[in-house]
């Protein structure tokens, strides 16, 4: 095993220890919208879509599957946000 | 430098989930997140904007207004439909890159592995949410559990199988080995174990991207995926415990489909409109325990109305919250909250069942197995053990059914035929604004 894949676990673990702890403190009424937001947080393949496009661009295959998630990434992304947002909107005006 | 744009925005990540501990600050952690992800994907692209072209750049602004289109134009009762979409695009997308990683022979073998295993993943979470979706509006319906069991169980040896051997598979057999896995595997599973189904596939939505973000070497791929698996598998298992059931019980599926005595022995006391109307007003103390009956029934405004009518007449109305109410986690919360329902009185299981005892009337609507008084006596009975909101110990329980059919458990309720419960058959909706109506004449 490589130094960086170690080093990558490690931050897998910590980032997923973080992610547990403040999770666990949310409450039950806003689990909805927190599916929705992690939702699409989980879009972040949109990144990984970005960084390998130009080394697929002369292959019609490879970059139409690129496309394809791509597309899927942006729908997951803009859709969750924006309807995450509808959602708090409506237990903002509570207060 | 583009490393550390990365670093602020798994910063602003992390920060978006901490402020989203409370409904007052929510709405600015979500914007937050926002933050995070534009500046990432600003990042990645680290200056370079004319290696892409126009396609690229189209595919993405379609993408996008198809997003903001579907997303404003949802209901909010069919959030679980729309969130298991979503769950489906964010598999479906770690999926695609790393079927096309894997096309790139220079991959290194631990790349090699998590590739696949992303590949696998993401293409589960594909095809699941796809069912999941079908089964959530109803279009799919029983199957036979044990074959369905036995051809998953096939499925997944030989992805193991697969996955462990060093033999040179084509990826695309292990593509369809996982889209057929998701199948199989989500398309036993329905009714009010959804949420779990739900929670899980979002984890897995999360844990795609996190491998994806291995085999692209990104920190912010991995740190933000990370975050999503552990927060699907925290409601995962909320949503287990709130049944007491173990996740392999959950997705095993075919739950309540077992048949078991379910007749009831004597008739429930059957009410009007009316009856409920007197018996509310003389109430100081109201408890509403909303159910999947509601959403179905689009009842909610009818409930915002009762609730105005009755604390205009100076009774306190509260309302009890199953964590496995609706289908997918805080359903209940969303739709009364989209009626302006104050959420300071939406209480959870724990906080509200001492308090039915001193409750004069509870008001259930479309909800069965979560008020089961069996689950507490029972032990026989396929939901023994499972948490329930504790109604039967209220001074009067009014329950609002269409029926008397049994709900996703498939047995009889007993607290539909005890001494102090009255039932009004009819649609959610309908009854309560006969209800509403009805106060006007009191």
């Amino acid at each position: 095993m490589t130094e960086i894949f170690l080093y990558t676990l490690l931050i897998t673990a910590m980032a997923s220890f973080i992610g547990y702890e403040l999770i666990s403190k949310i409450p039950q009424t806003l689990h909805t919208p927190l599916m929705s937001g992690s939702n699409a947080i989980s879009g972040i393949t949109l990144i990984a879509g970005i960084l390998i496009y130009p080394n697929v661009v002369d292959d019609v295959l490879l970059k139409t599957i690129v496309l394809i998630g791509v597309s899927f990434a942006t729908m997951n992304i803009v859709g969750g946000f924006s309807v995450t947002g509808r959602i708090l909107e409506m237990f903002k005006k509570n207060d | 430098m583009t490393e550390s744009l990365y670093l602020i925005s798994a910063v602003l990540f992390i920060f978006a989930l901490k402020l989203f501990s409370r409904p007052s600050t929510a709405f600015r952690a979500n914007n937050l997140a926002i933050g995070g992800m534009v500046l990432a994907i600003i990042s990645a692209f680290n200056l370079k904007f004319a290696d892409y072209d126009v396609v690229f750049y189209l595919v993405i602004l379609v993408s996008a207004g198809l997003g903001v289109v579907v997303s404003n134009r949802v209901q909010m009762t069919q959030m679980p439909e729309l969130v298991g979409i979503f769950n489906g695009l964010g598999g479906g997308a770690s999926g695609a890159i790393a079927y096309v990683e894997l096309s790139n022979s220079t991959l290194v073998l631990t790349d090699f592995s998590v590739a696949i295993f992303s590949m696998t993943i993401g293409v589960f979470t594909f095809s699941g949410s796809l069912i999941a979706v079908a089964k959530l509006r109803g279009k799919l319906n029983s199957f036979n559990a044990t074959v369905i069991n036995i051809l998953s169980g096939v499925l997944l040896v030989g992805v193991i199988t697969m996955l462990t051997t060093k033999i040179d598979y084509s990826t695309e057999y292990i593509i369809i080995l996982s889209l057929l896995l998701g199948i199989t595997r989500v398309v036993l599973i329905g009714g009010a174990d959804m949420p779990v189904v739900i929670a899980f596939l979002n984890s897995l939505s999360g844990i795609a991207a996190m491998a994806a973000g291995f085999i692209v070497n990104s920190i912010i791929l991995i740190i933000a995926g990370a975050l999503v698996g552990a927060s699907g598998i925290i409601l995962t298992l909320l949503m287990c415990s709130a049944m007491n059931r173990t996740i392999y019980q959950v997705l095993k599926g075919g739950f309540g489909t077992t048949k078991i005595n379910n007749e009831y022995e004597k008739d429930p006391i059957s009410t009007s409109a009316e009856d409920i109307a007197i018996q509310l007003s003389y109430a100081d103390s109201v408890v509403i325990v909303p159910g999947y009956g509601m959403a179905v029934a689009q009842a909610q405004s009818a409930v915002k109305e009762l609730t105005n009518t009755l604390k205009s007449k100076n009774i306190e109305v509260k309302f009890a919250i199953h964590p496995v109410a609706g289908r997918m986690p805080g359903h209940m919360n969303v739709l009364l909250a989209e009626v302006d329902i104050d959420y300071e009185d939406m209480f959870t299981l724990e906080d509200i069942n001492s308090e039915f005892s001193a409750t004069d009337v509870v008001l259930v609507i479309g909800a069965n197995d979560v008020v089961n008084p069996l689950a507490r006596t029972d032990e026989d009975s396929p939901i023994y053990g499972m948490p329930i909101l504790d109604v039967d110990m209220a001074k009067q329980v009014v329950v609002i059914k269409r029926s008397m059919s049994p709900g996703y458990a498939g047995i009889a309720n007993p607290l539909f035929i005890e001494e102090n419960t009255k039932m009004l058959f009819a649609d959610a909706k309908e009854g309560l604004e006969n209800i509403v109506k009805s106060f006007e004449l009191v």
